[in-house]
């Protein structure tokens, strides 16, 4: 009896041979994940602390030098924004000409101007009035450095119209679930991990078929007993097994290098993972059923990394999208593989959450996979 | 016995366009057959339907006495294929070639080592045999890409230019090595552009925009009446500025084709012209040869002269169609 997946054994010998031989495979499913991560994990810190600050301090201004150390009020404030760990001072100016020149050169991302009337309006009763400059350049630090400054003022003003010793009505007390720390290595971490696996198992199966095509060994196959099932099963295991060892590596990097907890089971992260690299073994398959070169495989596979990264929630939220591409993300795996990814880790979620997650990649793999293979049949013809 | 590969009416189209018209042949156990054609003319296709990868739009193949069309995958299995490219694994050694082949082929355990034991030998590739494929030359590469073909002692082969980039002796040792293999029963079904290569075999066509336009032995071939219509012979005229006395020489009103080759100019006249009238005439004409002498058609005039009649024929019919 003659198995449609004939040829498997042979095919998979030879890749095994092939991945063995190929540094620039090794390195992309082994270095860069660590390197990546290194980066993603150390470097970057998307809570906003210590941002530079300079203030132009009017009040208390000496008649006769035109110095100013501040007035009493005037400092009481800025050690309040110095002591919210948001708010580094780094110089004082005595103009509003240097004040902007700070801002412009980029060494202030924040100026705060207190006006020479400040204590006097104060002490009157009226509202003594601040500004505050903010560099809009980058907006999250702009945006986070505004809500500061404003809680810092409504506290300031609020414990000033309170007799001493009474409490504000309404109290505030937030809780901050799953990453208590926010800290970002627990935020990245999980997502990063979709992403790499992506490498792995969409452009190195692409460039396995294409490179075959490119040398004409396809073509070789093609006359040989080998039957197409046997050609893609053979063909994709090996970088199935290579996509699984760099699972199970960067778990253990993230894990125990970076300290993030793991919450919920890691045999349910591996097998749901196990779905997404489905999908994008298949998209790999599309890839090379298409691409006639390696150049052009890699471009293709670009133009699956691009919405992975930026429409997947990876590093900008998909609730704030416009309308048109938070829909465009309900087509991108890696959207699924996102949630499944920091559900499990950080929110220790089950499959009784992500069970539809799971669902979605199989059914886009399969999807892939038929186009896919319908592709090769009309390539062979 | 019945013959290794019959081809009856094979027809194969891609949308409106046929691409293979009714081409019939036989090919005998142990012949080595020249498939010959032009770039395009739809060579590949027909190894393609006679290897069983390319499904037939009309007709029947039938090889080492399997349809193709029936059973494709048994068909797969009873032959050997190399091309062109070789498709060897650069980054695979020899060895590891072999071994891909054998198990590509179905063979198992002892019989896999038995086998490369066996092809290595034959070939004599022992002495390179951890050495990466790519590292090899081009006619180490041929043998070996044969060797990986034969594994599975398949009794016809498909070699599909199987000597292009290749240099001279290991061609001619290639060609040695495909006569030593047919006299043991093999059968090959070869295609080159190379006409010392075409001569050799033993049975020979000619396809050309997708209709088989002959079909013979070399010998047969040459006696055509297409190439030695009656009442014409042919001379070789060999004269210094070959170009220009072609040019001069077609006027001639005898001169029924003339085709350069190197350094002179192959002519089919009518026979009515003697050698000495025909020194005349170009001394007439102003083009003053070095030597004439009478030639026996070679294959290359075959198909040459077959290529002209059968363009002039295409040209004809798709005036007339528009």
């Amino acid at each position: 009896m003659d198995s449609p997946f004939r040829g498997f054994r042979a095919i998979f010998y030879k890749e095994s041979l092939h991945l063995r031989r190929d540094s620039m495979a090794i390195m992309f499913a082994l270095l860069i994940p660590l390197v990546e991560m290194v980066i993603l994990g150390a470097a970057i810190d998307t809570n906003v602390r210590q941002v530079k600050t300079v203030v132009y301090d009017q009040s208390g201004i000496m008649e006769q030098t035109g110095e100013s150390h501040g007035s009493q009020q005037s400092r009481a404030l800025l050690d309040r924004f110095r002591n919210s760990d948001t708010f580094k001072v780094y110089k004082y100016v005595h103009s509003d000409k240097e004040l902007t020149e700070e801002m412009v050169a980029g060494r202030a991302k924040v100026a705060l101007k207190i006006p020479y009337d400040f204590d006097r309006q104060l002490l009157r009763g009226d509202s003594a009035q601040v500004m505050v400059l903010l560099d809009g350049s980058d907006s999250s630090v702009a945006g986070q450095t505004m809500n500061v400054a404003s809680a810092i003022g409504l506290d300031e003003s609020l414990s000033r119209m309170l007799p001493p010793g009474e409490k504000p009505a309404i109290e505030i007390r937030p809780k901050v679930m799953f990453n208590p720390d926010s800290r970002s290595p627990n935020f990245f971490l999980p997502g990063l991990m979709a992403v790499l696996l992506l490498f792995v198992t969409t452009m190195l199966t692409a460039f396995s078929i294409v490179r075959e095509k490119e040398r004409g060994t396809l073509e070789q196959l093609f006359v040989t007993p080998v039957r197409p099932l046997g050609l893609m099963m053979g063909k994709i295991m090996p970088y199935f097994g290579l996509a699984i060892v760099e699972l199970l590596m960067i778990l253990a990097f993230m894990h125990y290098a970076f300290r993030v907890p793991i919450h919920g089971s890691i045999l349910l992260l591996v097998g749901l993972s196990m779905c997404y690299m489905f999908t994008h073994l298949s998209l790999g398959m599309l890839i090379s059923s298409k691409a006639n070169s390696q150049n052009d495989a890699m471009q293709r596979s670009m133009g699956i990394m691009l919405p992975s990264i930026f429409l997947s929630g990876y590093i900008f939220p998909r609730d704030t999208m416009p309308l048109i591409f938070y829909a465009m993300s309900y087509f991108v795996p890696a959207t699924y593989m996102m949630d499944i990814a920091r559900g499990i880790i950080l929110r220790g979620a089950g499959l009784a959450e992500l069970w539809f997650n799971a669902a979605m990649l199989l059914i886009m793999g399969l999807a892939v996979l038929l186009l896919a293979a319908r592709n090769f049949k009309k390539m062979i013809v | 016995m019945s013959d290794a590969i019959v081809a009856q009416d094979l027809v194969r189209k891609f949308g409106d366009l046929t691409v293979v018209d009714k081409v019939s042949f036989q090919v005998k156990h142990g012949e080595v057959f020249g498939f010959l054609g032009p770039n395009g003319s739809g060579k590949t296709t027909v190894i393609k339907m006679l290897t069983g990868i390319l499904p037939l739009t009309g007709g029947k193949g039938v090889v080492d006495g399997i349809d193709v069309s029936e059973n494709p995958d048994e068909v797969k299995r009873r032959i050997g294929y190399m091309s062109q490219k070789f498709s060897l694994y650069d980054d695979l050694t020899v060895l590891e070639n072999l071994r891909f082949y054998a198990q590509v082929y179905g063979l198992r355990g002892a019989e896999i080592n038995r086998k490369i034991e066996e092809t290595m030998a034959r070939n004599a590739i022992e002495p390179y045999k951890d050495r990466l494929a790519g590292k090899l030359s081009g006619g180490w590469k041929q043998r070996l890409a044969l060797g990986c073909a034969m594994l599975h002692n398949p009794k016809i082969l498909y070699l599909d230019e199987p000597t292009a980039g290749i240099d001279p002796v290991a061609r001619r040792k290639l060609w040695d090595l495909l006569f030593d293999l047919s006299g043991q029963g093999i059968t090959f079904f070869v295609t080159t552009h190379y006409m010392d290569e075409a001569e050799r075999c033993s049975h020979l066509a000619y396809i050309y925009y997708g209709k088989l336009i002959a079909d013979g032995t070399p010998d047969t071939l040459r006696e055509i009446p297409e190439v030695r219509p009656p009442g014409t012979h042919r001379f070789e005229i060999s004269t210094k500025d070959v170009t220009t006395a072609l040019r001069k020489a077609r006027k001639l009103p005898f001169m029924r084709s003339a085709t350069i080759f190197g350094r002179s100019i192959h002519a089919l006249i009518d026979d009515k012209i003697t050698e000495q009238e025909l020194t005349r005439e170009l001394d007439n004409i102003g083009v003053h040869p070095d030597e004439i002498r009478p030639l026996a058609p070679d294959l290359e005039d075959v198909f040459v002269e077959l290529t002209y009649r059968h363009q002039a024929e295409r040209e004809a019919a798709s005036g007339q169609s528009v």
